[in-house]
């Protein structure tokens, strides 16, 4: 995880194109601004960037899924459940599966685990637009090569 | 009233917090219900998974933008339960 440039995922774990799933490995820094006020003398990650990280995850997900033809935005988030703290230098993976694909948005369900034990879940929404220009449409795609999307 | 439009119904009251005193068929969704494109979202959502279907939402919007359906068609509750029943209709075929 970069959370300065709110880069939640590092690699690909597995990526299942019949079973519309994908889990990637996220790390959380060893140190960062954010756990200096979140909270100071007990730093655990901030329960919206674990929400982020499932969002990041399921926008990977719709991008291979869409062959990186639309891009993805959030638009919701549903039964979110933050279980445990999560602390830094956790080494963390977030498993995604599409429950329902329809026009122009997807949701899907989310889990964050840490030693197998999930420690978030999330219904996430997104919707689906065209991306607004070709570069943003290559950067994008340069973020999922960089994580080892196909 | 048809057991359509009475799901459908139901789940935009729930969905929008609309009082479903408020929702009949000759509603609106926009312009009588006043349901924004991210709560219809959310109905759409859940009239996929009660009805099973895909509604063509994206298909819908470009041919009321291109002038070549009036959004009545789609959005007045009525003619959108007559779409789902069409949608249903084609999966069963």
């Amino acid at each position: 995880m970069q959370f300065d440039y709110f880069q939640m995922v590092d690699r690909v774990e597995t990526f299942d194109l019949e079973a519309r799933s994908l889990r990637c490995h996220a790390q959380v820094p060893d140190s960062s601004t954010i756990f200096e006020g979140h909270f100071p003398g007990h730093p655990i990650m901030p329960g919206v960037l674990l929400i982020e990280s499932m969002a990041q995850t399921s926008g990977y997900l719709m991008l291979a899924l869409a062959q990186y033809e639309r891009m993805p935005f959030l638009a919701g988030v549903k039964d979110a459940k933050l279980r445990s703290f999560v602390r830094p230098a956790a080494s963390l993976v977030v498993a995604v599966s599409i429950e329902h694909e329809g026009s122009g948005y997807t949701v899907t369900r989310c889990r964050v685990e840490q030693g197998g034990k999930t420690v978030a879940e999330a219904s996430i929404m997104l919707r689906s637009l065209p991306f607004p220009n070709p570069e943003l449409k290559a950067t994008l795609r340069g973020f999922a090569d960089r994580i080892g999307m196909p | 009233m048809t057991a359509t439009f009475k799901a459908v119904a139901d789940i935009i009251a729930e969905v929008c917090s609309i009082e479903p005193a408020k929702i009949s068929p000759a509603s609106h969704t926009i312009d009588d219900l006043g349901i924004d494109s991210l709560d219809f979202l959310d109905v759409a959502f859940a009239i996929d998974k009660k009805f099973g279907i895909k509604m063509p939402i994206e298909r819908w919007m470009q041919e009321v933008n291109e002038g070549k359906t009036a959004a009545e068609d789609y959005f007045v509750l009525n003619n959108l339960c007559s779409r789902i029943d069409e949608l249903v209709a084609a999966k069963a075929a």
